[in-house]
């Protein structure tokens, strides 16, 4: 299988992302003047500054050419992991609900935290069980998930809160503790914390690559034997 | 013709901004300041004013944590 890493101008995390993916399959970097995936099976949005991050985070890159055939891969049903600024894209192209906020102390947080695994029953977190920790580190100023209440509710009932962060360990303020988000069909996924850093056991935690190998499992799943 | 576009958090919204400021004020004097809210401005020479609000709901704000309001501040 293949993953697609997008790259706007910006981003940062995108070379992260790469290695992250070639643990597990293969892996192309996409442009974002790019108008189409190369045949991707499975899309990541690294995390960044996309485009500056200028008037709100997400807010430019959701128009950018790349974006147009991520939407219509996402509506088709191809599996999209939004990360951090990735994440951010996601909810401004309303690929996925709700939106992110200043963290609530103002500052740049910068830590591991312990993510709780919700719903494993998905493209995301297939190689996981629910109930399963996940050590990851987080790094963002604009990181406070924000839906309102009806919305949460929904959210909530529909298991499209796939990780949450452990007790006491939210860095931000998100509503809910929740850490990453699905849409209602559940193959488009945004999560604040970066999944790429933690993929070898060198840099502490190689949780984050449980997300990764469940992708790829997804996809070799839906291949015709 | 020259307008204004005033965006802020929405009503009900944790505004970090607005409490911090709120908080630093009395140290001032400042005294029974209430409901700061931080939002920005948007300034913009448009050759159609009635086409702002959709700009607005597009790009300029993100209608689900900002309320906006526009201003034509020059004909």
């Amino acid at each position: 299988m293949k993953f697609g890493v997008i790259r706007f101008p910006g981003s940062c995390d995108e070379v992260d992302a790469m290695h992250a993916c070639k643990r597990f399959g293969e892996a192309e970097l996409l442009w974002h003047a790019d108008r189409d995936l190369r045949g991707a099976d499975a899309i990541v949005i690294p995390g960044g500054f996309s485009y500056g991050d200028y008037l709100r985070a997400g807010a430019i890159a959701r128009f950018s050419p790349v974006m147009e055939a991520v939407r219509e891969f996402a509506l088709g049903g191809g599996p999209v992991l939004g990360i951090c600024n990735g994440f951010q894209v996601l909810c401004e192209a309303g690929l996925l609900p709700g939106a992110l906020l200043p963290n609530t102390s103002l500052r740049f947080v910068c830590r591991q935290v312990d993510l709780i695994v919700e719903n494993a029953s998905t493209p995301f977190t297939r190689a996981c069980d629910p109930g399963d920790v996940l050590s990851v580190p987080v790094k963002h100023t604009t990181g406070r998930y924000y839906a309102t209440e009806a919305a949460l509710d929904e959210l909530e009932s529909e298991g499209q809160v796939l990780l949450r962060y452990a007790e006491g360990q939210n860095p931000n303020g998100s509503a809910r503790d929740i850490a990453g988000v699905s849409n209602g069909q559940k193959n488009v996924f945004g999560l604040m914390p970066h999944p790429e850093h933690a993929v070898d056991p060198l840099t502490g935690s190689a949780d984050g690559g449980r997300l990764f190998e469940s992708l790829a499992a997804h996809v070799e799943a839906l291949a015709p034997a | 013709m020259k307008a204004r576009v005033l965006i802020r958090p929405k009503e009900g919204i944790l505004d970090p901004q607005g409490q911090t400021v709120e908080r630093a004020l009395p140290a001032l004097g400042f005294e029974g300041v209430k409901e700061v809210r931080v939002g920005r401005m948007v300034e913009l020479d448009v050759p159609d004013a009635t086409r702002i609000g959709e700009m607005c709901e597009k790009l300029l704000a993100n209608p689900l944590i900002e309320d906006y309001e526009i201003l034509v501040v020059e004909r």
